[in-house]
This record gives structure tokens, sequence and C-alpha cells, in this order.
């Protein structure tokens, strides 16, 4: 276990901006912190780092526990957003600072920073200073700087938040690759849900400072542990039925629902991919109206509209719908393959959450 | 910075030079003239005149009048208070302006405001604060009177009116806020996050000022320096009002000025030329490291600018790279 917290809560002026968090990280792994803005992860990563002392529970690095160790004893390599190279140094002095400061010899400090200049493709650019180099430079430059003194785990904030979309591709693809040839434990803060799906082992999401899941992209994707990951995670059709006589209703859609009582309030929750969709009309048991269609790439996303008004989203490849001949206004059939019970209330469902962030509809919805 | 800026603006209306709402050519010489004219008669004549009484009497009396014991004393006692005042504003300022800059705090825009205060003074006022705080009549004068110091057996009466320490208070007063003036700006604009790598990278506090934040302030803090000295050694009228006046002991250089050319005779004249040549001359000094510092940060700004250029070039390469792919 390389990295452990547990209950930790950080309070801002009486505000928690974390609230009881427990997880681990494992040794060697690729861990995304993920959560909407102001979500407490940023703070997370500050307080195993020792840049934010928490206001009560444990961290533990290694199995030791770093609360009374100050930054500088933690022995770890952090990754600012804006990468805070030292803007008076050139590149290798940027990377050679911190075995400096850990007096290492000078031929070693030498050796340390040529490996390092080579491994991160930065060849030629020793003697340039950070306002001499691209972003995507800059951002190597950090993540040398950090690793230098070999620290037992890496910590990036917002790694991929200051260079552009197209440029952040190609980071993200280094940062794996950088994972698997030097296996450094590395945990990442993230408000983007494809990045964190993209490329990490295990995601940590969180929402207004508590943790509202822990596992693999895979698992947060297909089984969200609650309606909070489900509708943050990609993106979900959701749905307030209510049973009457064993099946939960709203508009003509039905869902079974044998053992609940009448009356009962169920949120239903289902992924785009499940809405099957034939032209052939008396194959699926709904009928819809495709409303509009949306060019993302590869896929399409599609909005279809039931005769009682209620919107769904699907999607599909570009080949699919030409095979099934579709377009705008066609009318079609429905049915819906998988779905989960987000809340249940018996009489009441408190007035859905509100969400201070919207994914964006990705690819990264098919995993 | 400001040499940046001029730099720009110069470029910029060189560029503009043939547009429709350019003045004519006799408008532009004219406004030149006018301008190098002024310039002429009220600042370079008589810095020349200056120059030229100071010689009047030809090069031995102008190295007599300044090894004459009273006036050697006032460039002594000159150096000796620019060189406690100025090291002491630095810290001052390297503080204050850190304060301001890294951290939030109640007081902060009364900080600020005071930091101005010895701009808005007229020094002659500043001057008298001090006489009514540690004067024979003032508030402390007489309890220091009565609390002499005790030191190697010996009584030492701690004077601060008409003393030296005296004199190096007021001309602090005058000169504090140019340092902290000059950081400010430039440690708001650097943030904190620089310092926090320096510590996540192992580095102690004092390391990560020696090593990140002076770097980083470098030549604003060797202008603001520049400044302060400039002011310390050339300060008239604080001075003027807590030294006294007692020749040999309390003179600085321009009160020296001021006591030789009030002397009336050809010779003291003369005198009070010489000493105010080496002001004059520290001023040109001042203005030449000024320019000199000025020209080293805009040649290395353009020097950064030119340099960003192949990356630049590299970087749609790559680009081109992820395209095609």
């Amino acid at each position: 276990m390389s990295i452990e917290l547990k209950n930790v809560t950080k309070q801002f002026g009486g505000v928690a901006a974390v609230n009881s968090v427990s997880f681990s990280v494992n040794e060697g792994e690729l861990m995304a912190l993920l959560g909407p803005s102001g979500g407490g992860k940023t703070t997370v990563l500050r307080m195993i780092a020792g840049l934010e002392m928490p206001t009560s529970g444990d961290v533990f690095i290694r199995g030791q526990r770093v609360n009374d160790l100050s930054v500088q004893e933690r022995n770890i390599g952090f990754v600012f957003q804006n990468y805070a190279l030292f803007k008076s140094m050139n590149v290798s002095k940027n990377i050679a600072f911190g075995l400096k400061i850990k007096k290492w010899k000078r031929a070693d400090i030498k050796e340390r920073v040529a490996e390092l200049l080579k491994l991160f493709g930065l060849d030629g650019l020793e003697k340039r200073y950070p306002h001499q180099l691209s972003g995507g430079q800059r951002q190597r430059v950090a993540i040398a700087r950090a690793l230098a003194p070999k620290p037992s785990v890496l910590l990036l904030d917002e790694p991929f938040g200051a260079v552009d979309a197209k440029i952040r591709q190609e980071l993200r693809e280094e940062l794996v690759k950088l994972h698997h040839d030097l296996n450094v434990t590395t945990i990442f803060v993230t408000h983007d849900q494809e990045e964190a799906l993209e490329i990490s082992n295990r995601i940590v999401i969180f929402s207004r400072g508590c943790l509202e899941q822990v596992g693999a992209p895979r698992e947060v994707y297909e089984q969200p542990a609650n309606e909070f990951v489900a509708r943050f995670i990609g993106v979900m059709n959701v749905l307030d039925t209510e049973v009457k006589d064993g099946v939960a209703r709203l508009g003509e859609l039905q869902f079974p629902a044998n053992d609940q009582p009448n009356g009962t309030r169920l949120r239903i929750g289902f992924r785009p991919y499940a809405v099957q969709v034939s032209t052939d009309l008396t194959l699926f048991p709904y009928r819809a109206v495709l409303r509009h269609t949306f060019f993302l790439g590869v896929m399409l996303r599609l909005e279809f509209e039931l005769p009682s008004g209620l919107t769904l989203r699907s999607r599909m490849t570009k080949e699919e719908y030409a095979q099934l001949g579709l377009e705008d206004g066609k009318e079609v059939s429905l049915q819906i393959r998988n779905y989960r019970v987000l809340a249940k209330e018996d009489s009441t469902l408190p007035p859905e959450k509100e969400f201070t962030y919207q994914p964006p509809p990705t690819i990264a919805e098919h995993i | 910075m400001a040499g940046h800026v001029k730099k720009k603006s110069n470029g910029d209306s060189h560029r503009q030079s043939r547009r429709g709402t350019e003045e004519s050519p006799v408008v532009k010489w004219v406004l030149i003239t006018i301008a190098l004219a002024f310039c002429m008669v009220f600042l370079l004549l008589p810095l020349v005149n200056v120059f030229a009484q100071a010689f009047g009497q030809g090069w031995k009396a102008y190295l007599r009048a300044l090894v004459d014991p009273d006036s050697w004393a006032a460039i002594r006692l000159t150096l000796i208070v620019a060189a406690i005042s100025v090291p002491l504003n630095v810290i001052f300022g390297v503080c204050a302006a850190w304060a301001i800059a890294k951290f939030n705090f109640r007081f902060k825009s009364m900080l600020i405001t005071l930091i101005d205060l010895p701009f808005s003074v007229s020094p002659v006022v500043a001057g008298l604060m001090f006489v009514v705080l540690f004067g024979m009549n003032g508030f402390l004068g007489p309890w220091l009177q009565d609390h002499p110091l005790h030191l190697f057996g010996k009584e030492i009466e701690i004077k601060i009116i008409f003393a030296v320490p005296g004199i190096v208070l007021a001309t602090m007063f005058v000169t504090f806020p140019f340092v902290a003036r000059e950081l400010i700006p430039i440690m708001q604009a650097t943030g904190t996050e620089q310092e926090q790598a320096a510590l996540t990278l192992g580095a102690s506090g004092w390391a990560t000022f020696w090593h990140v934040t002076l770097p980083s302030v470098k030549w604003g803090l060797i202008y603001g320096i520049i400044l302060c000295n400039a002011r310390a050694m050339g300060e008239f009228g604080a001075v003027s009002v807590v030294s006294g006046h007692i020749i040999g002991r309390t003179e600085t250089m321009p009160l020296r000025v001021q006591s030789l050319y009030e002397g009336g005779s050809a010779a003291s004249g003369a005198a009070a030329f010489a000493v105010a040549s080496l002001l004059a001359l520290l001023a040109l000094v001042t203005l030449g490291l000024k320019t000199l510092l000025e020209w080293k940060q805009t040649r290395e700004f353009e020097r950064s600018q030119q340099a960003v250029q192949p990356v630049r070039h590299n970087e749609t390469a790559f680009l081109k790279r992820e395209d095609f792919r």
C-alpha cells in the first residue's frame, strides 16, 4: 500500500472542503482524483503532499503516518497546474534543484539530470529558460524536476489543464507511457471524466468534499455506486417513475418492479447505448420519432421523442445509422435493454441533485 | 519593466508613422525642438554649470575643496548614513513586500498606504516629527537622557537629534518606500507557486528565499536599491531639520553645499560647487545604472521572445505529425 487516507477531513473557516475521506492507492498505480470544480480533489492532493494539513484524520505514505511530517520530509514529487518552474533557472538547473537541496554529489547530479533529459526528450534544451519552452516541454521539465529526487509518489494537479486540446492528447499518452516505464505511484487530479477513464488504473470520484466511489474505469462506468457517479461519468437518461401494479411507469415507459408497493417512486437511469432502435415499427415496444442527430466524430448522438413528449438519448456509429437508414423526423421503435434504479422513495423523491458540472457527451461512453 | 513599455511603444509609433492621423513633419519637429530646448535650459545647463563653477578655480582648488577636513567629514558622513539606511531599508522593504504580496491579512491596505506615507509627507515635516519625538523637549528625548546606556563600564548618553542616529532615522524615513514599491508588483505577479514547488523538492524556507524568491525579484531589487541610495545621499530637508548643522560632525554633503555657499567668499562658493559636483556625479551614475538595468531587462525580454520562435516552429511540426495520424 503506497498511500492511504483514513477519515481525512479538511475545513476552511468552518466549511468542510474535504469530508471524512478514506481510500488507498497501491504501489505503482496510476490513480485519478476526479470530480467537479470545488469537489475537494486538489485539497486531497495537497494534503498528501503536505502543502495542506488535515483538520482531522490520518495520511499514510508507505505505511508511515505523515501527518506531522513537513512537506520537505515527505519525499513526494509534485507537479503544479501551471508547472511553477523556477523562472530564473534553466532546464538543467530546474531539474537539478531537488538534488542540490538534498546534497547529492555533483557527479551524481550531473548523471541524474542527463538521464532525465534523455528520458523526457529534453536533450538540447538544457540551457533554455522556462519562458523559452512550449507548454508541453514545460510540463515535461516539471515532471522531470519532480521525479529527479526519486520520490515515493508523483502527484499532479490538473496536469493537462494548461495546454490546448491538441497537445493534451499527446501529453496523456506521454504520461501513460512514463508511468508504464517508471512504474512510480502516480496520483493526478482532473475534472475531465474522459481523461480519468482513459488513462487511470483506478478513479476516486469526489463531489462536494465527499468520496462518491473508488474503482476501475470500467467499474465506475458500468456499476456506478450512486446517482451522482452515474450522471457524472458519461451521459445517462434519468426518469422519475411511479410504481403501479408492480410496474414502474413514466409516460408510456414501463419497467418491471414486482416487489414494490403502489405509489413507490423510483428514479431509473440507463446509458444511451442501452436504447435499442429499429426501423421495424413492430419489433420493439415503444414508438418514437428521431428529433435530432448530433455528429460526434465516429459516434452519433440521437435524440428520440416519444408520443408522451419524453426525450431519450441514444447513440450509435455512423455505420449503424446508415444501415438503419435513419434521418431526422423518421419514426422508429425502441426498447431499453438494461437500466438501473438510481434512487427509491416510498412517497416523495428529493428534487434532482443540482450539478455544477454537466459532462459533455463523449466517446468514452462506449468503453 | 519601464524599459519594456518604452521599447514597445517606440516600435508601435514606428509602424504607424505613415498613418493619416500622424501630425505633419513641421509639428513633429517643433515639438521635438521645444522638448529638447526645455531640457537644455532647465536640466543640462545647470548641470554643466555646476561642473564649470566647481572647476572654475582650477583642478587644485577643486581637490583642495574636497579634502578640506569639514567637507571630507561631510562626504564620509553621507557614505556612512547611506551605508546604514540603505541595507536596513532593503531588509524592511523585502519584508514588507513579501508580507503584502504573499499573505492576506487584515491591515494589508493600511500597510500599503503607510509605505507610501513618506512620498506624501514633506521631508521637512518628516524631520520635525523626529525632533518632536526624540528632541530635548520632545516625547522620548528626556527619557533617553535620563537612561544612558551602560556599556563596558561606561555611561553613554543616547543622543538622536542633532546627531548621526537622527540623520539615519530621517534618511530611512524618507527613503523607505523605494525598495518595497519596486518589489510589491513583481512579487504579486510571481505568486507563491514557485516557492511551494521548492518546498516540495525539500528546500527549507531560507533556501527557498535565497534560490527562488530573490533571483526572481533581482532586477527590481537592484533598481530599488539604486533609487533608494540616490535619495539617501541627496536628502536635504529632513536631514537639515534633525542634524543641527554641526560643522564637521553632523553635516551631510547637501548640508555642506548649503553652508559653503552661504559662506559668501569666492573660494567657499567654488568649494560649494565642488561638493555639489559630487552629488551631480552621483545623479549621473544613478541615471546611467538605471538605463543600463532597463536596457538589460529589455534585452533579456527580447532575447526570450526570439528564442521562442524555433520552439513554436517545432510545435507546428509536431502538430502536423499529429494530424497525419
